[in-house]
C-alpha cells in the first residue's frame, strides 16, 4: 500500500463548531430586533447600520493587512458583529460622520490595538459607544419620535431620561410615570431610544434562539438582569415616591441588550460560569448605581466596561473545581 | 436520575456501526510480528530465537520486572527472526517475527466451549496465573492487570468495577463482547473478585447498550455480588477516574491511584481474558478488534491473534476505501493515527478506524476567542486553555500548580474548540516536560 496517511494526536474527530457559526449565530439573533429598529426607525437606520457594519470591515480589513501585516480574517464575522451592535447603541437619527467615527474608536482601538480578536479586554462596540457618547453627549442622546406615525425630525427623551431629569427637578414620580409609555410598549418595543434597546421581546426571541444552539449559556443575561431587577426591587420597596419598580428597570434602556448581546462577548467575560455569575452581578449593582445615583441616566455600558477590566482578574482567582480536589472522597 | 459523572464531558456522534455485527474469528496470517512492550512498564525479554519452533500460547517474551509481563506466541510456526518493527507510534520497536505454520495450540489449553464455573484457586494462585498469561487492561491503556490486583502495602480494595463502558464512539469490541460472551466475563469478575477478596463487583455500561445491560442484568442475578449499573452516554464516562465517580461517588483525589478510594477498575475485555487465563489455562494471544469506519465496506468486530497486520483485518471488512485519510488504533477520541497499515495487531488494539478525506484534516488554528468551552468540557476541573498558553510560554511551574498532570488526555478540550485550537497536544508536551521536572526532584 503506497497511500500517505495523515498522522496526528488524538482526537481525531471534532466538533465541527467553528468561529464564524457562532459569530453568525449572534448575527441572527441579534436579527428580528435590527429588523423591527428598521421598521421603527426607517430609512435612516438602516443607514446608520450599514455605515457602522461597513466602517468596522474596512478598518478591520486596512489594519490587518498593512499595519499588523496579517491575513485579513473579516470573513470570520466579529467585524460585522462589532459594527451591528454598535449601530444598535446609537439613536437611529445621528449623523453618519459619527457611526464612522465610533466604528473606528471600536475596531481600531477597542479591538485591533489589542493584538486582534480575542485578545481585547473591553467589548469592542461598547468601548466606541462611550467613546462616542463622552464626545458627541447631545447627539448621542437625542432620539427620534416615535410616538406618532411618522417619524420626524423632533426629539423625545427615553423613559429613563425622563425619570432622570424628573427626579432632578423635584418632580413627584407619580406625576412621571404618566410621561413615560406604559410596560406593554416597552415590551413590544414602541418607545424611543437607541436602534436595539427598544424591543424587549425580540431581544428576548434571540437569547431563546442563543440558548437552543448553545451559543451561550442562561448564567450571564440571567443574572445581569436579575441582579437589576432585586437591587432596585429592594430600593423600590424601600421608598417607592422615590425609586421606580423594578420591572420598569429591566425593560427599559440597554438593559436587555446589554445583558443579553453585549455582557456575553465571550472574549470579554470570564471563563467559569462561577466567574460569569459574578461578572454579572457586577454589572447588575453598578447599571443600578448609575442609574440611580449616577450622572448618566443609563449605565449599564459603563457597567460592562467596567467588568470587563476585572474579567482577567476573575479568571486568575475562580477556578474550576478539580476533580479531587478534596481528600475525603465525597463530592 | 441515570448515574454519570459530574462535571464536563461531551457527546460525539456515536457511531457504532458494527453494533450489531459477530463476532467473527480473523483467519490467521501469514507471518505474525509480536512487539515484545505491548503494555506499560518494562519490555519483555525475549525468550526464544531465530529457528525455534513455537506453539500457540508458549511464552516467548518473559516479564522483566514488577510492572511487565509475560509474551506468548500467539501462532504455531518457526521464529523467523527477531527485529524491529514500525509499531502505533511509528517507531521501530524490538517483536519476534513467526512464520505461521499450521495452528498448533500447547496441549494444557483447554478450546472448548463449556463454561467452567467452580473456582479451585486462592487469592495468591488466580493473580499469578493472571501475571503468567500475560494479561494487561484490555481497553487500551494495557496495564498489567496482576498489579492492580496488588494493592500497595495499608491499602485495600472494597470495589471492584468493571468497565463496560465503551465511550469511544465507533467502538463495538465491548459490547459484543458482552452479549456473546456475558457468562465468561461475570466468571472472570468473580475471579477478579476473589483475587482482590472483595465482595462487590459493579459492571458499569452506557446506556446506549441496552441489550448488553439487559443481558448481563440477566446473568448477574446468579452471581452474588454482582451488579449492573447503567450510565449516561457521555464521554468520557469510561475514563478510570469517571467511572469510579459515576459509580461509587468516591473521587479519586488527584494524583493518586483509584485503589486510594477502595477502587479497582478492570475492563469486561480484561475480565473475560483472565476466565480464559484461570479456567482455561489460555493466555493472551487474542483479543476483539472493532474494524470500522463511515466508508468501509463491511464494519466488524474480529477476534484476531495478536501480531497480525493491521491490513489483513481492513481487507476482511472490504479493503481500504480509496479516499482513506488516516487509520486510527483504538478509538477516534483517544486512539493513535498509524502511519502504515503494516503495523501488528497487539494487546492494546481495541480498534481500527478508517477516517476519509472529508473528516480526515485539522482544520486551520484561530485566535482563541476565550468562549470557555474547553473548561465546561473537561471532566478534570481543569482549564485547558490556561494550560495551552502555559505550555506554549514553557511556564512548567504555574503548568504543574494549575494541575496539568491532572489531565487524562480524553481530548474533549481539543474536540469542543471552535477555534480549532490544538488544546491537547500543546497541554501533553506540558505534561511531559512538568513530568520530568517532577521525577528529577526525587
Amino acid at each position: 500500500m503506497n497511500k500517505t496517511l495523515t498522522i496526528s494526536p488524538s482526537p481525531h474527530i471534532a466538533q465541527g463548531d467553528s468561529v464564524q457559526k457562532i459569530m453568525y449565530k449572534v448575527i441572527f439573533a441579534l436579527s428580528p430586533a435590527l429588523i423591527w429598529s428598521f421598521i421603527v426607525f426607517g430609512l435612516p437606520a438602516i443607514f446608520v447600520t450599514a455605515t457602522s457594519v461597513l466602517t468596522c470591515l474596512i478598518a478591520e480589513w486596512l489594519i490587518q493587512k498593512f499595519l499588523l501585516r496579517t491575513t485579513p480574517s473579516i470573513k470570520d464575522g466579529s467585524a460585522i458583529l462589532t459594527g451591528i451592535l454598535l449601530a444598535m447603541n446609537v439613536p437611529g437619527n445621528i449623523p453618519l460622520w459619527i457611526v464612522i467615527i465610533g466604528a473606528l474608536v471600536s475596531i481600531g482601538i477597542g479591538k485591533m490595538a489589542f493584538g486582534g480578536l480575542g485578545q481585547n479586554v473591553f467589548n469592542p462596540a461598547l468601548t466606541g459607544r462611550v467613546f462616542l457618547l463622552i464626545s458627541f453627549p447631545v447627539q448621542m442622546t437625542t432620539w427620534p419620535n416615535v410616538t406618532k406615525t411618522v417619524v420626524d425630525a423632533t426629539t423625545e427623551a427615553t423613559p429613563l431620561n425622563i425619570i432622570k431629569e424628573g427626579l432632578k427637578n423635584g418632580k413627584p414620580l407619580t406625576e412621571l410615570t404618566n410621561q413615560i409609555p406604559d410596560y406593554t410598549d416597552l415590551f413590544f418595543g414602541n418607545l424611543s431610544g437607541s436602534l436595539g434597546e427598544i424591543s424587549t421581546i425580540l431581544l428576548l426571541l434571540g437569547f431563546g434562539y442563543m440558548l437552543i444552539r448553545k451559543v451561550i449559556s442562561w448564567h450571564i443575561p440571567v443574572t445581569v438582569l436579575g441582579t437589576i431587577f432585586v437591587f432596585t426591587g429592594v430600593l423600590w420597596l424601600a421608598n417607592p415616591d422615590r425609586f421606580m419598580d423594578p420591572v420598569f428597570h429591566i425593560l427599559t434602556g440597554g438593559a436587555m441588550l446589554g445583558a443579553i448581546f453585549m455582557a456575553t462577548d465571550m472574549v470579554t467575560s470570564p471563563m467559569t460560569k462561577k466567574g460569569q455569575i459574578i461578572f454579572s452581578i457586577g454589572i447588575g449593582v453598578i447599571t443600578v448605581c448609575i442609574r440611580t445615583w449616577g450622572a448618566y441616566p443609563e449605565g449599564i455600558s459603563f457597567a460592562i466596561l467596567i467588568m470587563n477590566a476585572f474579567t482577567p482578574l476573575i479568571n486568575n482567582y475562580i477556578k474550576p473545581k478539580r476533580f479531587g480536589e478534596k481528600q475525603n472522597g465525597k463530592a | 436520575m441515570l448515574k454519570t459523572f459530574k462535571y464536563g464531558g461531551v457527546h460525539p456522534a456515536e457511531n457504532k456501526l458494527s453494533a450489531g455485527k459477530a463476532i467473527e474469528q480473523l483467519p490467521l496470517p501469514k507471518k505474525a510480528a509480536v512487539l515484545v512492550s505491548q503494555h506499560i512498564g518494562a519490555p519483555s525479554k525475549v525468550v526464544v530465537a531465530k529457528g525455534d519452533t513455537v506453539k500457540v500460547g508458549q511464552v516467548i517474551a518473559q516479564s522483566a520486572g514488577f510492572v511487565s509481563t509475560n509474551i506468548h506466541a500467539p501462532v504455531s510456526g518457526k521464529v523467523l527472526k527477531i527485529d524491529t518493527v514500525t509499531d502505533n507510534s511509528g517507531y521501530k520497536k524490538e517483536a519476534v517475527v513467526i512464520n505461521v505454520d499450521g495452528d498448533e495450540w500447547l496441549d494444557e489449553i483447554d478450546r472448548s466451549d463449556t463454561l467452567e464455573t467452580s473456582i479451585n484457586l486462592d487469592a495468591k494462585e488466580i493473580t499469578d496465573k493472571i501475571l503468567q498469561s500475560g494479561i494487561v487492561g484490555l481497553g487500551g491503556a494495557t496495564f498489567p492487570t496482576h498489579v492492580k490486583l496488588m494493592p500497595p502495602s495499608g491499602m485495600k480494595a472494597n470495589i471492584l468495577l468493571i468497565n463496560g463502558v465503551e465511550c469511544e464512539p465507533f467502538l463495538t469490541s465491548d459490547h459484543r463482547l458482552m452479549l456473546e460472551k456475558g457468562e465468561e466475563i461475570l466468571m472472570g469478575t468473580q475471579l477478579l473478585m476473589k483475587a482482590l477478596k472483595v465482595k462487590k463487583a459493579v459492571i458499569g455500561i452506557e446506556r446506549n447498550k441496552p441489550d448488553a445491560i439487559k443481558h448481563l442484568s440477566k446473568l448477574a442475578t446468579k452471581h452474588e455480588g454482582i451488579s449492573v449499573c447503567p450510565l449516561k452516554v457521555k464521554y468520557p464516562q469510561g475514563g478510570e477516574k469517571q467511572l469510579i465517580k459515576a459509580v461509587t461517588g468516591r473521587e479519586v483525589p488527584s494524583g493518586a491511584l483509584p485503589i486510594s478510594v477502595g477502587a479497582v477498575v478492570n475492563n469486561v475485555g480484561t475480565a473475560f481474558a483472565v476466565y480464559e487465563a484461570v479456567m482455561k489455562n489460555k493466555p493472551l494471544f487474542e483479543r476483539i478488534v472493532t474494524v470500522t469506519g463511515k466508508n468501509i465496506e463491511k464494519p466488524s468486530n474480529f477476534r484476531v491473534r495478536i501480531g497480525t497486520p493491521v491490513n489483513e483485518l481492513i481487507e476482511a471488512a472490504g479493503g481500504l476505501p480509496e479516499d482513506t485519510a488516516r487509520i486510527i488504533s483504538g478509538g477516534p477520541m483517544m486512539g493513535k493515527a498509524i502511519p502504515t497499515t503494516d503495523v501488528p495487531v497487539t494487546k492494546g488494539t481495541s480498534g481500527i478506524l478508517i477516517i476519509s478525506e472529508e473528516a480526515g484534516h485539522r482544520k486551520p488554528v484561530e485566535n482563541c476567542i476565550r468562549c470557555g468551552r474547553c473548561v465546561q468540557v473537561c471532566p478534570m476541573g481543569l482549564e485547558p486553555y490556561l494550560l495551552m498558553t502555559l505550555s506554549e510560554n514553557k511556564k512548567w511551574g504555574k503548568a504543574e500548580t494549575e494541575k496539568v498532570m491532572d489531565c487524562i488526555e480524553c481530548g474533549s478540550c481539543s474536540y469542543t474548540c471552535p477555534a480549532n485550537r490544538p488544546l491537547l497536544d500543546y497541554i501533553r508536551y506540558g505534561k511531559t516536560s512538568v513530568g520530568q521536572i517532577i521525577r528529577s526532584r526525587k
